[in-house]
């Protein structure tokens, strides 16, 4: 468990008809079987990162390697390895949980039966299991937020990205989804995390990686870093590591 | 296989669940095809078999004037409504504004007259070119109208045609009878038989109309075999509104950036898509082509005769729903939204069936819009279809109109392929 789950080496990127460059030579290393967070304000570069680290944005030099293979945007053998749960519901509303699940778990190449199995362990965990079968354009925002987590996890990926995956949901249902994540990790799937609900962070990640204008200015572990900065919280941290300008 | 499998189903629950999309696909096209075959069937029912009200005034007492009146009667495509002689043309006016009728014949005064004595000046002339009269003047024939015909501005220019045709064939019934009347009486100085002047007028050569077929058949075209082709490949294209917006919700919703972190190629959804809705448009031609042959009927249309090369129907069926499905995903790919997609997908298609022959016959269309003809898929596919369906052809008569949809076809899925490389979206 303590090989390399993520290593990004000297990464170049700029999006498309922009001068600006979101990051350049830009490093991280994420261990297998940590809980990873990365923080940062807005607009300073978390999404744009973990779009790269997902193949769904190509650097333009440098590379990304999961697992010691690397991310290539048409070669799509690493997306075996990875779960992704976005920030925006991604899934289809039109359809029940379990169906998306069907569909979703074809196209991580599960078998039929794999995937039902796998759905109706996950929908019973989740406390969606009397709501299998009904449309989820039906269900309140905390529903969804789990039903979009479990398509992440159908394929039991052996990193799984989480970009906000609480955000607009009740606190039993924030609870639900961080135990949930921490079961995950205990069965050793690797959490790479960010979120701007620095208590439930706080309360998930064991290793942070601050991240401002497309730079990493810190990583290190949860604890060494309060206790380099003098801090109590994540917070305070955050606050003292970024500044407290608008970000916009 | 499993993964395309599992994605059809997918698109299959979708589409089910999507009832204004289902209504737009199916109810639509069905709704067109109905109507405007009952219009245009009525159109054809109303010139050739229902009599049209025609107000008749005869301020004429005079022989001529009757046999004018017996002779627009015989015509069978009127039903004359007397109009007193007394009746000033005003209140026909007013009549006719009140829909009374929508065509009013006034015969004037004198017209049995004029009708005479042009009759004998055309007689005159005729036998002194034969020199059997000495009186060599060329008189000049009356130009005043004999009669007038009004008519309700609604009619429209080719129906007002038609109605002109029977009236005038009446007139010049009348004015033959006249001629020969006088021409014999010249001749014998005595009144012509009613037998051979009814021998003479009457014996009118027949003209025998015979749709040409390549199967030999001499089926005779009805409105269902021209409408119900034609909206069913407007059906097919309008699926442009459902497929086109589900390509273009996909790229925006955020499963699209699921789907493109999963290993598996979006080409899958493509072909998923285009297989899903391949069906649908099948299901489309089968059930309006199932509605002309069993609900027309039952309805008072007339029944759709399917082509005999049953084969060939599928096949060309099949190539044009494919046709349709590949224009439907390209407008999709390149479309940034929803409401540009079914804005510029719901014009295009009107525009395509307007210059392709669907709306107005191609045979009618100004030259100058002739070239842009070719351009439209709709033409090709109304033309394969009309080969099998109107011309008796099989499907070896109609390849070189399946050729140049195949051709679009391929332009098609290239640019689709090409617009999501550019957008690094496969």
């Amino acid at each position: 468990m303590s090989g390399l789950a993520i290593n990004v080496e000297n990464i170049d990127f700029a999006y498309q008809g922009q001068t600006k460059k979101c990051f350049s030579g830009l490093s991280l290393q994420i261990k297998e079987g940590e809980r990873f967070g990365l923080f940062g304000p807005n607009g300073a570069g978390k999404t744009t990162l973990m779009n790269c680290m997902t193949g769904l944005l190509s650097v333009q030099s440098g590379k990304i390697d999961l697992f010691g293979q690397e991310v290539k945007k048409h070669d799509k053998t690493v997306n075996h390895f990875f779960g992704f749960v976005p920030q925006d519901f991604s899934f289809y509303q039109e359809l029940s949980p379990m169906e998306n699940l069907d569909f979703f778990g074809a196209w991580y190449g599960l078998s039929k039966v794999e995937t039902k199995k796998r759905g109706k362990e996950l929908l019973e965990i989740l406390g969606l299991g009397d709501s299998a079968t009904k449309q989820v354009q039906k269900f309140s925002g905390g529903m969804k937020r789990r039903v979009n987590l479990a398509i992440g996890v159908i394929n039991q990926p052996r990193i799984l990205f989480l970009d906000e995956p609480t955000v607009g949901v009740d606190v039993q249902t924030r609870h639900a989804i961080i135990d949930y994540l921490k079961e995950l990790n205990k069965k050793g799937t690797t959490l790479v995390y960010t979120s701007h609900q620095l208590h439930e962070a706080e309360d998930l990640c064991t290793n942070v990686a601050m991240i401002d204008e497309g730079k990493i200015i810190n990583q290190d572990s949860l604890e060494n870093l309060k206790n380099q900065h003098q801090e109590k919280g994540l917070e305070g941290l955050f606050l003292k590591l970024t500044g407290k300008e608008y970000r916009d | 296989m499993y993964k395309l499998y599992a994605t059809i189903i997918k698109d299959f629950r979708i589409l089910l669940r999507d009832k204004v999309g289902l209504s737009l696909m199916f109810a639509m096209p069905i709704a067109l095809a109905l109507i405007i075959t009952a219009v245009q069937n009525s159109t054809f029912e109303l010139v050739n078999h229902n009599k049209i009200k025609l107000l008749l005034c005869n301020k004429d007492t005079a022989e001529a004037s009757l046999q004018l009146v017996t002779a627009i009667e015989k015509t069978g495509m009127f039903e004359p409504i007397i109009v007193p002689a007394n009746e000033k043309e005003e209140t026909i006016i007013a009549r006719m504004h009140a829909k009374d009728a929508l065509i009013a014949v006034v015969i004037p005064k004198g017209f049995s007259i004029k009708i005479t004595s042009t009759a004998n000046r055309v007689a005159g002339n005729a036998l002194s070119s034969f020199e059997l009269t000495k009186d060599t003047t060329n008189k000049t024939l009356n130009s005043n109208f004999p009669i007038t015909l009004y008519y309700h501005p609604v009619l429209q220019e080719s129906f007002r045609q038609s109605i002109l045709g029977a009236v005038n064939g009446a007139l010049q019934l009348v004015q033959s009878k006249q001629i020969v009347r006088s021409l014999y009486t010249s001749l014998n100085e005595k009144q012509i038989p009613d037998s051979l002047e009814n021998q003479i007028i009457n014996n009118q050569i027949p003209i025998d109309q015979i749709p040409i077929s390549k199967d030999s058949s001499r089926g005779i075209p009805n409105a269902s075999q021209h409408n119900i082709p034609a909206w069913t490949i407007f059906a097919m294209f309008f699926i442009v509104i459902s497929l086109g917006s589900s390509v273009v919700k996909e790229k925006l919703s955020g499963s699209f950036i699921r789907l493109n972190t999963l290993p598996t190629n979006y080409l899958i959804a493509l072909l998923s898509k285009q297989l899903t809705y391949l069906l649908v448009a099948m299901l489309q031609a089968g059930t309006i082509f199932a509605l002309g042959v069993w609900l027309f009927p039952v309805i008072g249309l007339p029944a759709l005769n399917l082509p005999r090369d049953m084969t060939g129907l599928i096949i060309v069926s099949l190539i044009c729903g494919w046709c349709a499905v590949s224009y439907a995903i390209t407008i999709g790919v390149f479309s940034q939204t929803q409401e540009q997609c079914n804005g510029f997908g719901a014009i295009s298609i009107i525009m395509f069936a307007a210059i392709g022959g669907l709306l107005v016959p191609s045979f009618a269309m100004p030259a100058s819009f002739k070239p842009f003809l070719y351009l439209s898929p709709l033409h090709w596919c109304l033309e394969a279809y009309y080969g099998l369906f109107l011309e008796g052809g099989k499907l070896k008569d109609v390849l070189m109109n399946i050729l140049p949809i195949l051709c679009m076809i391929l332009f098609m899925q290239l640019l689709t392929f090409y617009g999501l490389k550019r957008k690094n979206l496969i």
